[in-house]
């Protein structure tokens, strides 16, 4: 109560300095009157009071037809007094929301933490990078017995915390798989059951799954409906798309997945991507697949998670640091 | 000053009637300009919930005193078909989503005290009591 007295008092000469001098300095103390008066939950409808008190402080014989007027405008800011309110307290919901997010987003990454496998003969670089907090990409790398190398690259249709739940839940399936037994159509097999019978058939998820046989340098894969990747030929200078017919996981039981083989030669690289990547976008303009190799092309000389990481920074600047989906990149160059 | 009237809310102009009656009783238990304003907002929710929804019911007020203060009590009554979710409906921004009227969340910010009371199918019954400071 006392505070309010002392702002009505201040108010009041604020007025009255502007009224006999109209200068800008009382403007000015008006707007950090009102910005204080934000801070402390004032309503405006409160300031219209304080307003007409100090009016009738100032001028006692004020006419009966304007003060009446003056309670009519109190009254019709009452409306918006709660608005503000209203306002106000879904703003501190949205802000716990969002650090309810973000400890979502840390406990996610925990979670989906897969380690890039050292490999002798074998140069790995891996990069996936969420539009918005929460990341709908995936992968995944295990070393079987035999040093045989499995890459999963997935991607939920969808973005946010359902996708990442989702992900979550691939995750551990496919820790569950049997460590010696890695064949790409298997374990996508596999995958689409548990797909299928647990997650809303609203959410696709799409999967790229390869492994790499370290003694003969082949390259097995599957794919369900995942993005196509890419066999870059460093002799010929030439990218080669890689691709095995499949469906999207989660969609029908009974479906099955061609494996596809392709040997690696000495300094040839294997791509996986997500749309993220060959999505991307510079204003309105999708870019084109030969830009995507391009680019990967210029960097491929260096270290391969060098290359990842600057091929994605060449498309964060290109999209102006505004990723519109979530970016998943993986290289894996024979050295040996 | 301890009386208790009621208006009974059938159509829209009742809403008018509330509000009136409502300001009368505030004003002459003492509350100041802004108050009245608030209190009348609050009845305005209530008997317009009671319109829209109920189809009848009626509002009354009373002149309340404890050991310390006096306060207005402002009690909506309906036999309508009653609130089944009730957090849903006390939830900011459920009610408001057009943006207007202020919802029962706002009735609870116009007053001190809120309470709600509402059975599936046997109607609601809200009391709201504004304290005199």
């Amino acid at each position: 109560m006392s505070t309010l007295k002392l702002d009505l008092e201040n108010y009041k000469e604020l007025m009255q300095q502007y009224i006999e001098t109209q200068d800008e300095q009382a403007l000015y103390q008006a707007e950090q009157f009102s910005k204080h008066s934000m801070q402390q939950n004032i309503s405006p409808e409160e300031i219209i009071n304080v307003h007409v008190q100090s009016l009738q402080h100032l001028y006692p014989d004020m006419p009966e037809h304007i003060r009446s007027s003056l309670d009519f405008l109190l009254e019709t800011m009452i409306s918006y007094g709660l608005a503000y309110q209203e306002y106000q307290s879904l703003r501190e919901r949205q802000l716990e929301l969002k650090s309810e997010i973000s400890v979502a987003a840390n406990m996610q990454k925990t979670l989906l933490a897969t380690e890039k496998p050292e490999i002798e003969g074998l140069d790995v670089g891996a990069i996936s990078i969420p539009a918005k907090q929460m990341n709908g990409d995936y992968y995944h790398f295990v070393k079987d017995d035999s040093g045989a190398l499995g890459v999963a690259i997935a991607d939920v249709v969808g973005k946010g915390v359902p996708a990442a739940l989702c992900m979550s839940m691939i995750k551990y399936s496919m820790d569950s798989f049997p460590e010696n037994r890695m064949d790409p159509g298997v374990i996508l097999g596999s995958l689409n059951r548990v797909v299928e019978r647990n997650v809303d058939s609203s959410m696709f998820i799409t999967m790229f799954y390869g492994l790499y046989n370290i003694n003969n340098h082949t390259f097995r894969f599957s794919s369900a409906g995942h993005e196509p990747g890419y066999y870059y030929d460093s002799k010929q200078d030439y990218f080669e798309e890689i691709d095995a017919s499949g469906l999207v996981l989660g969609v029908s039981p009974e479906a099955t997945y061609e494996q596809c083989t392709k040997e690696v030669h000495v300094g040839d690289m294997i791509i996986m991507l997500t749309d993220g990547v060959t999505e991307c976008r510079q204003g309105d303009r999708f870019i084109e697949e030969d830009e995507v190799l391009e680019i990967i092309k210029q960097y491929a000389h260096l270290p391969a998670q060098e290359t990842v990481e600057h091929v994605y920074k060449h498309f964060e600047r290109l999209q102006d640091f505004q990723l519109r989906d979530d970016f998943t990149l993986i290289i894996l160059k024979r050295k040996v | 000053m301890d009386f208790q009237s009621c208006v009974n809310i059938k159509k829209e102009w009742d809403i008018v009637g509330a509000r009136q009656l409502g300001r009368d009783i505030a004003r002459k238990i003492g509350f100041g300009t802004v108050d009245q304003a608030r209190i009348a907002t609050a009845i305005s929710e209530l008997a317009r919930n009671i319109y829209l929804y109920a189809g009848t019911g009626k509002i009354c007020f009373e002149a309340i005193e404890d050991m310390n203060h006096k306060g207005l009590r402002i009690v909506a009554m309906d036999d309508g078909p009653g609130i089944k979710e009730l957090s849903q409906v006390m939830e900011d921004g459920f009610s408001t989503s057009g943006g207007l009227g202020a919802g029962l969340p706002g009735v609870k910010r116009l007053m001190d005290d809120f309470d709600i009371q509402s059975e599936d199918g046997k109607g609601t019954e809200i009391k709201a009591v504004k304290w005199l400071r």
